[in-house]
């Protein structure tokens, strides 16, 4: 909402500087979004007159010119271009050092073809004021020479852009700004009465609403034998100053009400209405061609204008082109009404109708102004383009708009923590149109002035479906009349200042807080350092991907499409983050960055529900080094790095088995699920399948790992024993085992491990030799067993016992004979 | 001391002299003090002599026994050192060669200001909640007072996607975590006071606007709970986060579907320098208020016993003011050069008592 300092002027009283207002405003609730003073664009251009004008000696199209702009530019020489310059012509000069904002120079004085030139005589264009013109701006002889052109031509008034929060439909008005500024202090709010025009004659045009529910309530009449044209310099002025086109003085007075008093009003030409009845109705499903020239396809619930020959008007939203005013308009059919604001809204943004009016209605308009602003688009119009008045038309009623409520002083402390005497919140309601209708000492009745459709309106709520009964209507009960007090003291609280308002600490209920993440957050910060710690960088990437991306990731349900994305490439809710990874270590490796090494933590999408993953990706090589060779990554870092993760969240390796039915897009060689009993899939770890590298551009492997966290069970919460700590030594044993091909190294680790549970405590995999002279596919596996004696030194005799357990608990298990 | 005594003394010592290595050493300390050592069997035949002989003869070769043993010892030493230093020689290297990397991974910063935000909101009693990407219409629009004509709706450019089953509205890409406040108040008992920082979505993109980034709304619900507490709690994360005690905090009046009365708070800073708490402009940074009365019978806690605030912040800009990064965007480019210059180090703690 834009509106000038001189416009306020006519609405308010004040001596606030343009500092205080803006201050004002902003505490107010009524934002200020820029202030722009076009004269500061302005300066240095003066009003002045040419004294004399000859050709130039040496140039033909040139004319040098002696000209008197006043002070210290008595008679300057310039030499202009101009074809209209000439002798006597009031003009604009710009002496040397002025700016010309429309041709981005400044003026500097010299010679042009051997003629000195002492500044330059401007057109509107060169000033950023007016469009394309043949010569210079020429002013009237009323002028006074010297006077800065931004004063003469009265641009020196600050254009103030406000936003307009969408409770606030009266503060789309410069009357409503005014109001809302004299209650806070700024001037005194000026009175506003219009008097009502005497009908000449009945309106020959009538209204007929037959959709009361989106219409109520609207009126009419006629003026006719109107002359329409340009409107006058203030009410061109007006509306240019704030950024709108002046078009001709009907449709002006119409935008200068809206901007004036947030009322819009339309306006006919009647000679273009066909019969005498203008309907209120529901849209057929129709196209409607928009005075902005647009076809609008309507529907069975737009509200519509309609005459004989068809729509006319989309109701609070847009006029139609056939019906519109036109110089040659001789009779207008003024309309002014109430809509309902809902509709106006649906339509509004179904149809992409961006309209000050239904700016205004969307929000709710003043009901009492329906006839005051007929009456006062009446005056203007007989001032403007003559003309005589019929009586009004209406239809409808008026719908009744009185409210009232209470507000309990106290509440000003106990919800708003301000302490204001209620005298003050009295004063700052009346001064924003609230009247007294009850007051004691502990609370007072206010009735609602009209404007206001935002305090004290009925409740609409919606309420949880699965709300025990009794529990929604208890609540769903207090809130009309704690709702209409809080819209009170918000008002008084917006006005008084919130600044104002002491700020307090929060009552804690202990002096130190307890912990604000539970376990299952808090492990997140941890996997979040450790992956950090082992070289991993995290990063952040979009939850939508490209459609064809998360197919190669395996899952692309249509259900998790966008209906309406951004870009073709971010339309797909993500399967995993390793797609982001990817594609991150895509980007980071053209820039010279192949050993990228990164993480996220973030969201995965699937048909039945979002999860919580843990996903990291190396590419590149190991640095070189001396002594070293680059290695290219492989599988075991991504495994070492998920199963240190799952270290961390308390899941050792032993704990764990892994299985090879990895995911699709993982190397079907090299992948596994790393599983806790049979079922529980916590993680993922392997080399990417290369089909999908090599369908996302990418040549070489890339290791990854996932983890996903929603399974991983927390540890049990429990008390821990302490640890055995032996005196005595642990020894270790190494065996070599020879395993048949398909025979998987975790079975001969877990059943070496559960050989004698009492003794071992470690077992770990040291050697694996394939060939000569093992049979082919045969493995030899060399495997050392940790032994921790507990309660003496174990004898020779003790550890070949052991040893024999474990010989036959891995050929047990395994078919696997020692390799001896 | 006989001449014997005499010859094997100054043998010795020749010999010792001349080793030059360990193995040489030993071996003249074992044909001297070993079992067999020239010495050892000098002792040995002390038993076969008169007692006078003996005391003679014995204290002369015990003193010649504590004698040598002194000199081996000596000698054993020395030969050790030496041994030792031209070890040392041989075992210089380059120490100047670079020792093997074990580069240091980085955490992001926007899991930085989620974890600082989680200690300061911690310290005041607050509880991180959560909720999903994907919600109903219902949490993310019409519990908050937010029906579907509703002018605040329009300004949210919502992601949509596919309902779950046919006549149900199609679901949104959250554009808030206030769906997360909903389903706190549906859940859980007051009094409640958490927060929910997390991903949200708007379908905007352009310099200063993200499809996707993150917002940490909070809620406080209680008994006695003013717009004086809300001031305070959020005037207080303000100068903890920034770290400046005096930053500068300043409360407007606006509207929001879901409070009422509505503000929006600013911060000083300068628009010249960039300086938080500098200079003489306005920032805004949060949007807050009490939660209107609506929102409260929508989740069925009744208004007349229960009131309380919310709050809802960017947590990307109060990572680019605090930190001094310029683009939104490259938050989520992934970018190795970018990640490392403004990532965190997972040793250092987002903690009070290290400092935020």
């Amino acid at each position: 909402m834009k509106f000038t300092l001189s416009w306020l002027r006519e609405h308010l009283d004040f001596t606030a500087s343009l500092d205080e207002i803006l201050s004002a405003l902003n505490t107010i609730g009524l934002e200020v979004e820029s202030v722009e003073n076009p004269a500061d664009s302005l300066r240095g251009f003066r009003v002045a007159k040419i004294l004399e004008a000859h050709r130039h000696p040496d140039a033909d199209r040139l004319q040098v010119c002696v000209v008197a702009a006043g002070g210290d530019y008595e008679k300057v020489q310039v030499v202009c271009g101009a074809p209209n310059a000439r002798t006597g012509l009031h003009v604009i000069f710009a002496p040397p050092g002025t700016y010309i904002p429309g041709s981005d120079i400044t003026i500097k004085a010299g010679k042009i073809r051997g003629q000195e030139s002492g500044g330059m005589l401007c057109s509107l264009r060169e000033l950023g004021l007016g469009a394309e013109s043949d010569g210079i701006a020429e002013l009237p002889e009323t002028v006074v020479l010297g006077q800065a052109y931004a004063d003469y031509a009265k641009l020196d008034d600050p254009v103030i852009d406000i936003s307009i929060t969408p409770n606030r439909g009266d503060a789309l008005s410069v009357r409503g700004i005014a109001r809302d500024l004299a209650a806070y202090g700024i001037g005194h709010l000026k009175p506003w009465l219009v008097e009502t025009v005497e009908g000449r004659f009945p309106s020959p045009i009538s209204w007929n609403i037959q959709y009361e529910t989106a219409c109520p309530f609207i009126a009419g009449r006629l003026v006719r034998g109107v002359k329409n044209g340009p409107s006058p310099d203030w009410l061109r002025q007006r509306l240019e100053s704030i950024g709108l086109k002046p078009i001709s003085a009907l449709v002006d007075i119409t935008n200068f009400l809206t901007f004036d008093l947030g009322r819009p009003l339309h306006v006919f030409d009647a000679a273009k209405i066909s019969g005498t009845s203008l309907s209120l109705t529901r849209a057929a499903r129709e196209t409607f061609r928009a005075l902005d020239g647009r076809d609008l396809v309507l529907g069975t619930d737009d509200l519509v204008i309609v005459d004989q020959a068809g729509v006319q008007s989309l109701a609070g939203l847009i006029g139609g082109e056939s019906t519109g005013v036109s110089d040659e308009t001789c009779d207008v059919f003024i309309e002014a009404a109430l809509f309902d604001p809902v509709r106006i809204a649906l339509t509004g943004r179904r149809l992409a109708v961006h309209t000050d009016a239904r700016q205004r209605f969307e929000r709710g308009i003043d009901p009492a102004l329906v006839l005051s602003g007929l009456e006062a688009a009446t005056r203007l119009i007989l001032s403007l383009c003559g003309g005589e008045a019929s009586e009004v038309t209406t239809a409808g009623n008026l719908p009744d708009w009185h409210r009232e409520a209470w507000l309990r002083f106290e509440r000003l402390e106990s919800l708003g923590g301000a302490q204001i005497e209620s005298d003050e919140a009295v004063r700052i309601l009346e001064h924003l149109g609230f009247e007294v209708k009850e007051r004691d000492d502990a609370r007072a009745c206010f009735a609602v002035p009209s404007w206001r459709n935002d305090v004290a309106m009925g409740v609409m709520l919606d309420q949880a479906p699965h709300l025990d009964p009794d529990q929604a209507r208890t609540a769903a009960s207090s809130v009309h009349a704690i709702e209409a007090e809080n819209d009170l003291i918000e008002e008084v609280l917006r006005v008084h200042g919130l600044d104002l308002i002491p700020p307090q600490a929060l009552p804690q209920k202990t002096a130190i807080a307890g912990p604000a993440l539970t376990p299952a957050q808090k492990r997140l910060g941890e996997l979040r350092r450790l992956c950090a710690m082992r070289g991993l960088v995290e990063t952040v990437g979009f939850s939508f991907v490209s459609h064809e991306d998360a197919l190669l990731f395996g899952g692309a349900p249509e259900g998790l499409r966008l209906l309406n994305p951004i870009a073709s490439d971010l339309n797909q809710m993500r399967p995993t983050p390793l797609v982001n990874l990817v594609r991150a270590w895509q980007r980071n490796a053209a820039r010279g960055f192949a050993d990228a090494a990164l993480f996220e933590i973030g969201p995965s999408f699937h048909a039945d529900g979002q999860k919580l993953v843990l996903a990291g990706l190396r590419g590149g090589e190991t640095p070189r080094r001396p002594g070293a060779r680059a290695q290219a990554r492989t599988l075991w870092d991504a495994k070492a790095d998920l199963m240190a993760a799952l270290d961390a969240l308390k899941l050792p390796a032993e704990a764990l088995s892994i299985t090879t039915d990895a995911p699709g897009y993982y190397h079907p060689g090299r992948s596994g699920v790393v599983r806790q009993g049979p079922k529980m899939a916590l993680g993922c770890f392997g080399e990417l399948h290369p089909r999908v590298t090599r369908a996302m551009g990418i040549d070489g492997t890339l290791v990854v790992f996932e983890i996903w966290l929603d399974a991983v069970p927390l540890p049990k919460v429990k008390r821990r024993q302490a640890p055995s700590l032996s005196a005595f030594q642990p020894i270790s044993r190494d065996f070599a085992f020879i395993v048949a091909p398909g025979v998987e190294a975790q079975a001969v680790l877990k059943a070496a491990r559960g050989a004698e549970r009492a003794l071992i405590t470690d077992v770990s995999l040291f050697d694996v030799y394939e060939g000569a002279p093992l049979e082919a596919g045969h493995r030899s596996l060399g495997i050392e067993v940790t032994l921790q004696p507990v309660k003496a030194s174990l004898t020779d005799e003790e550890i070949d016992a052991v040893s024999e357990k474990i010989i036959a608990a891995v050929a047990k298990a395994t078919g696997a004979t020692l390799r001896r | 001391m006989g001449d014997d005594l005499e010859a094997l003394r100054s043998e010795t010592l020749e010999a010792l002299a001349q080793a030059q290595d360990h193995a040489a050493w030993d071996a003249i300390r074992v044909g001297v003090l070993g079992k067999s050592g020239r010495l050892t069997r000098l002792l040995k035949e002390l038993g076969k002599m008169s007692p006078e002989e003996r005391k003679e003869r014995g204290q002369a070769l015990n003193r010649l026994r504590d004698a040598l043993n002194t000199a081996v010892e000596q000698r054993g030493q020395e030969i050790a050192e030496a041994a030792l230093e031209s070890r040392l020689k041989s075992e210089q290297v380059d120490v100047t060669l670079p020792a093997p990397a074990t580069p240091l991974g980085l955490v992001h910063p926007i899991s930085r200001t989620i974890e600082e935000m989680t200690a300061i909101f911690g310290a005041m009693g607050f509880s991180v909640a959560e909720g999903p990407d994907i919600e109903s219409q219902w949490h993310n629009f019409s519990a908050l007072n937010t029906p579907d004509h509703h002018p605040a709706r329009t300004e949210h450019d919502t992601f949509y996607l596919p309902a779950t089953h046919e006549d149900a509205p199609a679901r949104v890409l959250r554009t808030q975590t206030s769906g997360v406040q909903i389903r706190t108040m549906l859940t859980q008992e007051p009094p409640i006071r958490i927060i929910a920082p997390g991903r949200t979505y708007r379908a905007d993109h352009d310099a200063t606007h993200s499809p996707m980034f993150h917002q940490c709304e909070g809620l406080v619900i209680d008994k006695g709970i003013t717009l004086g507490h809300l001031k305070g709690c959020l005037i207080e994360f303000l100068r903890v986060f920034f770290d400046k005690p005096n930053l500068p905090v300043r409360f407007r009046a606006s509207y929001f579907p879901f409070t009422e009365p509505s503000m929006e708070v600013d911060i000083g800073w300068s628009r010249q320098t960039g300086e938080i708490g500098g200079g003489t402009d306005w920032l805004e940074v949060l949007g807050s208020g009490m939660v209107h009365p609506r929102v409260l019978a929508n989740c069925g806690l009744d208004p007349a016993i229960w009131q309380g605030f919310a709050f809802g912040m960017g947590i990307e800009r109060l990572t680019m003011l605090k930190n001094g990064i310029p683009d939104l965007r490259s938050f989520y480019e992934s970018d190795l050069r970018w990640l490392r210059h403004y990532g965190f180090s997972s040793l250092s703690s987002a903690s009070l008592a290290e400092g935020v």
